[in-house]
């Protein structure tokens, strides 16, 4: 398995009560909030952290695409890319995507992802996302084409990679006389293409069909499994056998010595991530259009927004893994043969963790975990026991 | 409320659900992003002079959602297109809400089988530094609740809110509102230039306590429409036609008395 370190890069000063008040910490939530002296230590902080995992031996680290928001301070993750490129020396690098439906030119994310492939002689990874449904509040982007953008953006990228140019583009909503990019990916022929998700069954059979490797965010790992068997079942009917290294779980571990010492440690952490990061309400979360009528009903009906969750519930659904070094290393394993995955996409900071206890919980990974991990495959005999 | 059941016809290809009644010279009324599929007592009172025609939009309840429909725009030519099938002539042509802004862009274009304009709260343009609610951050309650001035006229609606079957006809009118005004938010920013080509009386009702195209709207629309009269309804919000039918059917029956007094 290859272990990912994964930031969302929060800003983790941010007034968790103000927030409450708000009732989310994305659009609405006034910037009056960012205090810059703060918000600058915190880029630094995170960057280093990214160092700090490609020295530890993390096989590589991620970055994502937010916009206005407390949750994450990645707007333009290609920034921090930028920055990290030459000083994350060994890992892999992934933009976990960039939101391709919001961009009005996305020939710039084709530049973008290309010059980083150039930058880390080929230790990049290319994410594309539609972004969440807040991202439409932001960006001012019409939900109602999110879909067909995503679609032409990513065919316009993929063939400006691909193709020898210069050629014309002509689509419904992007549209050049010249796709002629410099420089070309270092990659060939384009750097891995990666699919984050929350399990979109038309995403799932398309990231199958075009074998790109697809990332679960944020579910119960029963969920994950299942959206995975859908992707190998896609892949079939596509005409050949999904390997387990097409599936990437994004999920949060905290290991400490003791299972209760864990729990007590990550407990406000890891429920400011969940219960105020994250929290908005369905009309933000959900902008009509933004998916289907049928799924849209569906998400409304369990009230995905709603409840607040305790670190209890996240760890005995298996959203997250939380414990001693061991009680880490059963839950992966198990979690790795329940559901059929080679990546794991791991967040060491969440929510409000600050910078010590999350540099020791990634050592303690690095040290505990990892290297129990470098050369396990999911053992196929569990996943069918437990299918 | 007096019925009118809803006939399926066919324009182009698209069929939509058009509710019908009444005699005397054709009045086409066009609506809003919340009151569609609605026979209202204010359009019996107005049939009584009038045949009244009121479609559902393409994209919205019994219509179909075709794969053209992209913008306002669109709508105004698929209504001129319409006009010419029923070969209207002298059409009073009434639109409320995003309906105005609908009308607006048809009459911009071509007045040929038109004999009057009245936008009642019409969307369509924007008047900088005022203030707006912004509808998709809204609940589905609030967003029926902001529509009315008196709570109590909230209410009919929202027990239609909460039967089942009505969940996916407000998600479609939802999403096919979303699709036409999204960004920019509710307005053409090209449509102010050419109102001006508007050469038909024009009447523009208000409700005084609009909170979704305040009444500094009324007075931007008349000083973009030549010689547009305006109405502004007391203790009323953004639906005159539901919260205020007497005033409002006054209204245009006073408008079109005059008209037709000066032809």
């Amino acid at each position: 398995m290859k272990i990912f370190n994964f930031h969302l890069m929060p800003y983790r000063h941010a007034d968790l009560d103000a927030i409450e008040r708000n009732g989310s910490a994305w659009v609405t939530y006034s910037n009056r909030d960012y205090e810059p002296a703060k918000g600058a230590g915190l880029y630094h902080e995170y960057l280093d952290q990214m160092e700090h995992a490609d020295r530890l031996g993390f096989d590589g680290v991620c970055l994502n695409e937010h916009h206005q928001t407390a949750y994450g301070m990645m707007p333009i993750p290609g920034v921090l890319a930028g920055a990290l490129a030459r000083s994350v020396k060994r890992a892999k690098l992934a933009i976990l995507g960039r939101a391709l439906p919001l961009l009005n030119n996305p020939l710039m994310v084709a530049e973008e992802y290309a010059m980083l492939d150039n930058l880390t002689h080929g230790r990049f990874i290319a994410g594309f996302v539609r972004g969440i449904g807040a991202e439409y509040h932001a960006m001012g982007i019409n939900p109602a084409h999110s879909q067909d953008r995503f679609a032409e953006a990513h065919d316009l990228i993929v063939r400006a990679w691909t193709e020898p140019g210069p050629f014309q583009y002509v689509g419904k909503h992007y549209h050049f006389n010249y796709v002629n990019p410099w420089p070309r990916p270092y990659q060939s022929p384009h750097p891995p293409i990666w699919i984050p998700s929350q399990g979109s069954a038309s995403t799932i059979r398309w990231a199958a069909q075009m074998r790109y490797t697809y990332c679960q965010t944020l579910s119960p790992i029963a969920v994950v499994a299942r959206f995975f068997q859908l992707y190998r079942d896609e892949a079939e009917k596509a005409g050949y056998q999904a390997s387990p290294d097409q599936l990437a779980w994004s999920n949060t571990v905290y290991v400490a010595d003791t299972d209760e010492k864990a729990m007590r440690e990550a407990r406000p952490h890891l429920e400011a991530l969940t219960n105020r990061f994250l929290k908005m309400p369905t009309e933000m979360l959900l902008p009509p259009g933004y998916s289907n009528i049928d799924s849209i009903k569906r998400i409304r009906a369990v009230k995905i927004t709603g409840k607040p969750q305790t670190i209890d519930d996240l760890v005995k659904n298996g959203v997250v893994i939380v414990g001693s070094p061991s009680t880490v290393r059963e839950k992966l394993a198990e979690y790795q043969d329940l559901a059929g995955f080679n990546t794991s996409l791991t967040k060491t900071q969440f929510g409000t963790l600050p910078d010590d206890m999350t540099r020791a919980n990634m050592v303690a990974i690095a040290e505990e975990v990892i290297p129990h991990f470098r050369d396990r495959v999911p053992q196929k005999s569990q996943r069918a026991a437990a299918e | 409320m007096d019925d009118v059941s809803s006939q399926q016809i066919a324009v182009r290809g698209c069929n939509i659900a058009v509710r019908r009644s009444g005699n005397g010279r054709p009045m086409l009324m066009l609506h809003g992003a919340g009151d569609s599929g609605l026979w209202l007592p204010s359009m019996t009172e107005l049939a009584a002079r009038h045949d009244v025609i009121v479609p559902e939009h393409p994209g919205y309840g019994f219509s179909d959602t075709p794969a053209w429909l992209d913008t306002i725009a669109d709508l105004a030519n698929f209504y001129l297109d319409l006009l010419d099938q029923l070969d209207l002539t002298g059409v009073d042509l009434v639109g409320h809400g995003l309906g105005g802004w609908i009308a607006a862009e048809l009459a911009v274009r071509n007045t040929h089988r038109l004999a009057s304009l009245t936008l009642v709260g019409a969307s369509g343009i924007h008047v900088k530094g005022i203030a707006q609610l912004d509808s998709f951050l809204r609940t589905d309650e609030q967003r029926i609740r902001d529509l009315f001035h008196d709570p109590a006229h909230a209410e009919p609606l929202l027990a239609r809110l909460r039967r089942p079957e009505c969940e996916d006809v407000g998600l479609k009118n939802l999403t096919t509102t979303a699709r036409l005004v999204w960004q920019p938010r509710g307005y053409d920013p090209h449509l102010h230039k050419w109102l001006h080509r508007i050469d038909v009386p024009v009447l523009l009702v208000w409700g005084a306590h609009d909170r979704l195209v305040p009444a500094d709207y009324a007075a931007a629309w008349q000083k973009l429409v030549p010689d547009a009269k305006l109405v502004v309804i007391p203790d009323c919000g953004h639906l005159p036609h539901v919260e205020q039918p007497q005033a409002y059917a006054a209204a245009i029956r006073g408008f079109l008395q005059g008209t037709r007094a000066a032809a």
